[in-house]
């Protein structure tokens, strides 16, 4: 059977582009390109004429200018002396260092804070709702501002911890200081110097390789780090395969062997045996003078960054989580114990992984959030990639264009980055229907 | 032997339940003794709570409501002998006009009031459309030309002029329509208002009002602070980006490939970006992207940045809204024959829009929360003006009573929306679950 709704043949009159069918959708999408063409070439036109009055021509030569400012807290090494596209990548690893580290404490604190909303006991789930319903309706920034100023004004200064009887104390084995300069954290060390520098033991680092020599994006890989990574991995490895075989023998025998403290000594020996080899031990911050030395200095502005960000976002995940176990029938929960299965074994095998399916959709645009929301660092002054590209090398080099668009053009990759890894994994954990 | 009986026949009167299972004493059982675990989390909570209060209550009850400094308080403070210090209220007291309305001139106050006022009678019909009569609605239309006029001031015939635009073009699609068709006349008649606001309505209206002159006085943008900012940005962006939204929601679902990209490719750099960056091109680039010697101030620039980033989020609601309807809606509309536009107008829109109406309100909270980002580009809203504040030397060195009492404005404002929407979602859940 053939329909024809429009008439065919006949001669093609101009008025056929808008009344015909067939025309039209055509008509229509190259009016809207044509519009949206002029609308970009009048902006770009704009553009040309308002940067030639003011005497400035496109170009990225800037970047290779030495930037002339500092950097307090980074990643790798840097001096003013280094260019505006090493301070920019100073400023990329901030953001992406601030991003990862709160996704990490939102996710395991909006967790926690979600499942026990849920929780039998009253009280609980009342602090936890306060909780949630106090940091999602108060803007993030006020959250930023406010743990600064709170950091500043309610810590001691470096001072109070000097002397016999010190106004303050040291936390954890006077090895953590809390003052209002930052918090004083050990770090990591290889290889314990004198005060001449030679080495008290056998037992040294293995030393830094440098790669990529004077180029902006150089940097250096610590030896001790890739061997200890590596020992961990290959530990993971075989206490997986551990598991498998255990699995085999399971489906074999229906009687699953105990690898619990296999599995942990085969993660842990190993990597405690190369850690003792390489002559590991925790610098630990110390009074000198008016300061704390030693140790690794994390500043106000990085910490109450951290805090806020993540606290705020784990409202949302919470709010996320909770919705999430709600979402599967209780059924479910019904049908596991009547199988026999353990309460919190219902939890992690019955519920979690079906409820992960609904969360993980809204979890990833709550990571996006934070990443996004990381670029208020500028209103603490920690330098992530809002405060070194688009703050100081825009203010001192004057070059506005290059500078938003740039830094709108890497967060937009890094947006697409974590959304599309992200779809990747929901993919996975999709419900597989045929 | 008759009455001799087995079975009995008449109900035993129904026992009261045991003690332990209902009244306070149950309740407590239930919910927060049932089990040696549970327990233990509810002294835990319990000694949680205590700390809290008994750190907070002493300190908020301080009567330092009069003092004019900080130091002026910590004498009141000492004089009562509180251990734990006390808040310094004093600020509040000296700044609280400022924190709500920036610099906006004292004896113009009611004007912003007003338009708070005229706000919520405006969104009464909208959001309590059961409540209120839908001839309310003609008052929210007249709405968005009184606010602005009420909000920056200037002569009585600007608003009226602007109102005008539409009904010219509605005027001119009437009489065009039979001439050179509905597609034309449609188009004509979406230019005309615009072509009359760009160019006829500043010239007219400062010629109608050098014969009349009826109006109320200018207020300039950069007066315009504090928590009036915020909302005053809030409201402006989220109503022209519910137009905008809903084109590109459109623009998305749409089968014309060229349009469909073109409204992903907007809405997904929009949502890739942080609010700053684009903040930062309204404060450097909105200058150079227009014509040389136009100059808009920095509070409009803001504006159009907060409009185009409010549009993409309020277009993935409304895209959620267009999607979530049954398949049988958009049959139905091509059944009946109705065109595009109509089948949206009469059929898809009014549905998918009133389902979406949760959706807008948490995007509004949310631009709500996010235009305190302003004070980052030198803004002064609330937290713009925290640093004058903590910069003064009367106030130096205080933290919790300001950030406190903006935390409360959001948090109030924030707050009661939320539950607004949750209510309207249990609403508009029609299904029995």
């Amino acid at each position: 059977m053939t329909t024809a709704t429009d008439p065919e043949g006949g001669s093609f009159r101009l008025s056929m582009l808008i009344y015909d069918s067939r025309y039209r959708s055509a008509t229509i999408q190259i009016v809207a390109l044509i519009g949206f063409l002029l609308l970009v070439g009048w902006l770009v036109s704009n553009t040309v004429q308002n940067l030639a009055d003011l005497g400035k021509s496109v170009g990225f030569g800037f970047l290779s200018e030495p930037s002339g400012y500092d950097i307090n807290q980074r990643l790798l090494d840097y001096d003013s002396r280094d260019s505006h596209a090493r301070a920019s990548l100073m400023g990329l690893l901030n953001t992406l260092l601030i991003a990862v580290l709160g996704c990490i404490m939102a996710t395991i604190v909006g967790v926690i804070v979600g499942v026990l909303r849920l929780s039998n006991n009253w009280l609980i789930a009342r602090i936890m709702t306060v909780y949630v319903e106090m940091f999602r309706n108060v803007p993030v920034l006020l959250w930023i501002v406010f743990s600064m100023a709170i950091l500043i004004e309610t810590l001691p200064a470096p001072s109070a911890f000097r002397g016999d009887e010190p106004a303050a104390n040291m936390l954890i084995a006077d090895s953590v200081a809390l003052t209002n300069r930052g918090v004083y954290v050990p770090e990591p060390l290889f290889g314990r110097m004198d005060e001449e520098g030679n080495p008290l033991t056998w037992r040294q680092g293995l030393g830094d390789v440098h790669l990529f020599g004077d180029a902006w994006f150089r940097f250096d890989v610590s030896l001790e780090l890739i061997v200890f990574l590596s020992t961990l991995i290959a530990g993971i490895l075989v206490s997986r395969l551990i598991g498998q075989r255990a699995d085999r023998i399971q489906n074999a025998t229906g009687v699953r062997p105990k690898t619990f403290w296999v599995r942990t000594a085969v993660i842990v020996v190993p990597t405690l045996i190369v850690l003792w080899l390489m002559g590991f031990y925790l610098g630990k911050p110390a009074l000198r003078g008016f300061n704390f030395d030693g140790g690794t200095h994390l500043r106000n502005s990085f910490i109450a960054l951290w805090l806020a960000l993540s606290l705020y976002t784990a409202a949302f995940i919470a709010e996320i989580v909770r919705g999430g176990i709600l979402a599967i029938s209780k059924g479910q929960t019904e049908a596991a114990a009547a199988l026999g299965i353990r309460p919190r074994r219902i939890m992690s095998l019955v519920i979690l992984p079906q409820a992960m399916r609904v969360i993980i959709p809204p979890l990833i645009s709550q990571y996006l959030n934070l990443t996004k929301n990381s670029s208020l660092a500028i209103a603490v002054g920690y330098m992530d990639l809002t405060g070194t590209l688009m703050g100081i090398t825009l203010n001192q080099t004057g070059r506005e264009l290059e500078a938003v668009m740039m830094t709108m053009l890497i967060y937009l990759g890094i947006s697409l980055a974590i959304s599309g890894a992200m779809n990747v994994y929901n993919n996975r954990v999709k419900l597989k229907e045929r | 032997m008759e009455d001799l009986s087995y079975v009995r026949t008449e109900m035993l009167p129904e026992r009261d339940p045991p003690a332990s299972e209902v009244g306070i004493i149950g309740w407590l059982r239930m919910n927060l003794f049932s089990g040696w675990f549970n327990s233990i989390l509810t002294v835990v909570a319990l000694a949680f709570i205590y700390f809290i209060l008994a750190s907070i209550i002493p300190w908020l009850w301080s009567p330092t409501w009069g003092a004019g400094s900080l130091s002026a308080c910590r004498e009141i403070i000492a004089e009562l002998g509180k251990e734990h210090g006390g808040a310094c209220y004093g600020v509040i007291t000296e700044r609280w006009q400022q924190l709500l309305f920036g610099f906006y001139p004292e004896e113009l106050r009611w004007r912003p009031i007003l338009t708070f006022i005229g706000l919520f009678v405006a969104m009464a019909p909208v959001l309590f459309s059961d409540a209120f009569p839908s001839k309310m609605l003609w008052f929210t239309g007249a709405f968005l030309f009184i606010a602005p006029w009420l909000m920056w001031g200037g002569p009585i015939w600007t608003p009226l002029l602007v109102a005008a635009g539409p009904a010219l073009g509605f005027v001119g699609y009437r009489y065009l329509a039979p001439v050179i068709g509905n597609l034309g006349a449609v188009i004509v008649a979406v230019l005309i208002p615009i072509l009359f606001w760009l160019f006829l309505v500043g010239p007219l209206s400062s010629l109608i009002y050098s014969i009349i002159p009826l109006g109320i006085q200018i207020v300039e943008s950069r007066l315009f602070g504090g928590f009036m900012l915020s909302v005053w940005i809030g409201v402006v962006a989220i109503a022209i980006s519910l137009v905008l939204g809903v084109i590109l929601a459109l623009g998305r679902q749409s089968d014309l490939l060229i349009v469909k990209y073109l409204s992903v490719g907007f809405i997904e750099f929009i949502r890739g970006v942080p609010l700053i960056t684009l903040l930062f091109v309204a404060s450097t680039l909105l200058n150079i992207f227009m014509p040389p010697g136009t100059n808009f101030d920095i509070i409009l620039r803001v504006m159009i940045m907060a409009t185009l980033f409010a549009s993409a989020y309020i277009a993935e609601v409304v895209r959620g809204g267009l999607a979530a309807l049954p398949r049988g809606q958009y049959e139905a509309a091509d059944a009946l024959g109705l065109d595009y536009w109509k089948a949206q107008r009469l059929i898809i829109l009014p549905q998918a829009l009133k389902i979406s109406i949760p959706g807008i309100v948490s995007t509004f909270i949310g631009l709500f929360k996010d235009t305190t980002l302003v004070s980052i580009i030198g803004l002064l809203d609330p937290i713009g003006l925290t640093g004058s504040i903590r910069a003064d030397a009367n106030w130096n060195g205080i933290v919790w009573e300001l950030y406190g009492f903006i935390a409360l404005l959001f948090f109030i404002s924030c707050f009661s929306m939320s539950r607004y929407s949750m209510w309207l979602e249990k609403k508009l859940r029609t299904d029995h679950r």
